[in-house]
C-alpha cells in the first residue's frame, strides 16, 4: 500500500494529496469486478455526483462537512478538504460521559439540521464522523438522498442506533443523547420520527 | 463426545450426529428430509406434519449411517429458534423425548448462530469471519464483536431466498425457485435495470421483486430477467458484506444458508474477498442448507463451555435473534 493512502474503505480509497498547496483528500470510488459494468459504472457515477450535491447542500444547511475542491464524475473522484481529526468511532469508547453527552447531542443536532432540509445521509455511523475543532464533521454521503419521506429519516437514525449497538455495545445510552440533540433542533415533528424508528425496529426480523 | 442434533426451523427436518476431533467438528451423519409443498409456499402446519411423519425414521437413518446406537449419544441438541412455531415444536418435542428417555443432557441452540459455527467448526482456517447468511427467510451479515454475534446488516423486508421464490411463483417455477433461476440466468445476456437498494449495511428486495414482475408483464425474456435479478441482488449482498468487513476490519468471509449453493453468488463474494486480500470460505453443501449437523455442533460447543438447559428452559423461541446469544466460547 503506498503510504499516502489514508484509508481503504469498502467502496473507495482515500489518499492524501494537495490542492493548490492546501492539504486535500482524494476519494476515488473503485470499480468492483464482482459487479457487471451495467450496474457498476452508473452506480459509481451516480454516487459521486449525489455525494457532491449532498455535501454542498449539507454545508448550506449549517452542518460541518469538508469543502469540495474538485469533482470528476466519470472516474468517480472527489477532491475534498483534508480533516486531520480522529474518527468518532476511534475515540467514543474512551470518552467520559460528560464529554460524550455533548458530542452525542451535537451529532443529533447535525442530523436534525440535515433532516430539516430533507437531506438523508444514508450511512450515519461513527466511522463517518470526524471530530475536529470541537465540531463533528459528517463525511461519506455516498448513500445519501434528498427526500421529504418520514421513512427515510427514520431509517437514517435507525442505522446509527444499530451502529451503537454493534460497535459501541457498552455505550448504547449514547443514542438517547443523540435523540435529545435531534429533538431540540428538528423543526418538524420529532415525535413522528421517533415513532417511525420504533416502527422500523419492530419491522426487523424476529422483533 | 458424540452429539445428536435435530433441526426443524422451517421446511427441512434434519438429524445430524457429530463428534469432536480436538477443537474441530467431525460429521458422522447428516440426514435431511425436505418438505415439498404440492403447490405454492410452505404452510407451517403442513411442514410440521411432514416433520412428525419423518421424525423417528430420520433419527434411525442418521444412527445407521454413523454406525451408532442411541446409547452411544452423549448430548441431544435442537434448533430452539428462530423459525416457524409448529416446526420448531416438532423438533423440540423429539429432542426432549430422546433426552428424557436416554437420560442425557439437552440443549437448545440458535439456528443462525449454528450456520456460522459449523463453518468455524469444519474449516480450520476459518476463525473470525463475517458470515453472509442467505436463505429463504434469513438474510443477515453476522460477525463476532464485543461478546456476541452482531447483526451488522440484514434485509429490511424479505429474505433473498424468499425474493427468488416469490418471483419463481409469479412465473410458475416450482419451489424452491433459486436453482431454476440460476440455470435460466446462466443463459441470460441482456441486463434490465432493477432497484439496487442498500441502506447503510442493510438491503431490501421488495422493490426489485415488483420491478422484475413488471418486466415479465412487458414480455421481456425470462432468462434475461433472471440474470438481472441475480446480478442486482447478489451485487448488493456482496457490497454490504464488504462494508461489514471494512467496518469490523475482519479479513475472512464465510457463506452460509441455502442460497450459498448459488455459483454466481459464490463467485461474486470470492472476487470481492480476493480484491480485499481476504479469505473466502464456504462449507460443503449439506452443511450450508438447514441441517442437523450444525445444530449438533453448536450444541456440543455450548455444552463444553458450560451452557446447560432444563426441560423447562427448552421452550422454543420463534423470535430468537442472533444477538440474544451470549457467546462465551469465541477464541
Amino acid at each position: 500500500m503506498p503510504n499516502n493512502i489514508i484509508y481503504q474503505g469498502a467502496e473507495a480509497i482515500l489518499t492524501k494529496t494537495t490542492y493548490h498547496n492546501l492539504p486535500a483528500v482524494q476519494k476515488q470510488r473503485i470499480p468492483k469486478s464482482y459487479r457487471i459494468k451495467e450496474i457498476d459504472t452508473p452506480l459509481i457515477t451516480y454516487r459521486t455526483k449525489e455525494e457532491a450535491k449532498l455535501i454542498i447542500e449539507a454545508r448550506s444547511a449549517g452542518v460541518p462537512v469538508p469543502l469540495i475542491y474538485d469533482i470528476d464524475q466519470k472516474n468517480g473522484i472527489l477532491l475534498l478538504e483534508y480533516l486531520s481529526g480522529p474518527r468518532i468511532k476511534d475515540i467514543l469508547n474512551n470518552l467520559e460521559n460528560s464529554v460524550l453527552e455533548t458530542i452525542c447531542q451535537k451529532i443529533g443536532k447535525n442530523i436534525a439540521m440535515l433532516h430539516n432540509h430533507d437531506l438523508i445521509h444514508g450511512d450515519i455511523t461513527t466511522s463517518n464522523m470526524i471530530y475536529q475543532d470541537t465540531q463533528i464533521f459528517f463525511i461519506d454521503f455516498g448513500l445519501g438522498s434528498k427526500t421529504t419521506e418520514l421513512e427515510a429519516k427514520g431509517v437514517d437514525l435507525h442505522v446509527l442506533m444499530e451502529a451503537f449497538e454493534s460497535t459501541h455495545s457498552q455505550k448504547t445510552h449514547c443514542f438517547s443523547w443523540v435523540m435529545d440533540g435531534y429533538r431540540t433542533h428538528y423543526t418538524g415533528k420529532s415525535k413522528a420520527v421517533e415513532q417511525k424508528i420504533h416502527e422500523i425496529v419492530k419491522r426487523g426480523r424476529y422483533r | 463426545m458424540i452429539c445428536l442434533g435435530i433441526e426443524g426451523t422451517a421446511h427441512s427436518y434434519g438429524v445430524g450426529i457429530i463428534t469432536n476431533e480436538k477443537k474441530h467438528c467431525n460429521v458422522l451423519a447428516n440426514i435431511i428430509h425436505t418438505y415439498q409443498p404440492p403447490q405454492g409456499g410452505i404452510h407451517p402446519r403442513e411442514a410440521a406434519n411432514h416433520h412428525v411423519t419423518y421424525a423417528d425414521q430420520i433419527i434411525k437413518e442418521a444412527l445407521t449411517h454413523a454406525h451408532l446406537t442411541l446409547p452411544d449419544i452423549d448430548l441431544i441438541s435442537f434448533s430452539q429458534g428462530p423459525g416457524l412455531g409448529p416446526c420448531l415444536r416438532t423438533a423440540a418435542t423429539a429432542a426432549r423425548a430422546l433426552a428424557l428417555t436416554l437420560n442425557k443432557p439437552l440443549i437448545g441452540v440458535n439456528h443462525c448462530v449454528a450456520h456460522l459455527e459449523i463453518g468455524r467448526g469444519t474449516i480450520p482456517a476459518c476463525t473470525n469471519p463475517i458470515l453472509l447468511y442467505v436463505s429463504g427467510a434469513n438474510t443477515q451479515i453476522i460477525g463476532f464483536a464485543e461478546g456476541k454475534y452482531r447483526v451488522f446488516g440484514e434485509t429490511l423486508d424479505i429474505g433473498i431466498g424468499n425474493c427468488l421464490d416469490k418471483f419463481g411463483r409469479y412465473v410458475n417455477l416450482a419451489f424452491p425457485a433459486g436453482p431454476k433461476i440460476e440455470t435460466l440466468a446462466q443463459q441470460g445476456t441482456t441486463y434490465y435495470p432493477l432497484p439496487y437498494t442498500i441502506k447503510g449495511m442493510d438491503v431490501a428486495f421488495s422493490g426489485l421483486l415488483t420491478g422484475a414482475q413488471q418486466y415479465i408483464s412487458r414480455h421481456k425474456p425470462l432468462k434475461d430477467i433472471c440474470y438481472s435479478i441475480q446480478e442486482t441482488t447478489f451485487a448488493a449482498l456482496t457490497e454490504v458484506t464488504e462494508r461489514a468487513m471494512a467496518h469490523t476490519e475482519k479479513k475472512q468471509v464465510l457463506l452460509g444458508g441455502g442460497v450459498a449453493s448459488n455459483t454466481r453468488l459464490r463467485d461474486m463474494v470470492k472476487t470481492m474477498a480476493d480484491e480485499r486480500h481476504a479469505q473466502f470460505f464456504v462449507p460443503r453443501k449439506d452443511l450450508c442448507i438447514d441441517n442437523g449437523a450444525m445444530i449438533a455442533w453448536l450444541g456440543y460447543v455450548m455444552h463444553i463451555h458450560g451452557h446447560t438447559m432444563t426441560i423447562k428452559q427448552s421452550k422454543i423461541n420463534q423470535r430468537y435473534r442472533t444477538d440474544m446469544v451470549e457467546v462465551t466460547w469465541y477464541a
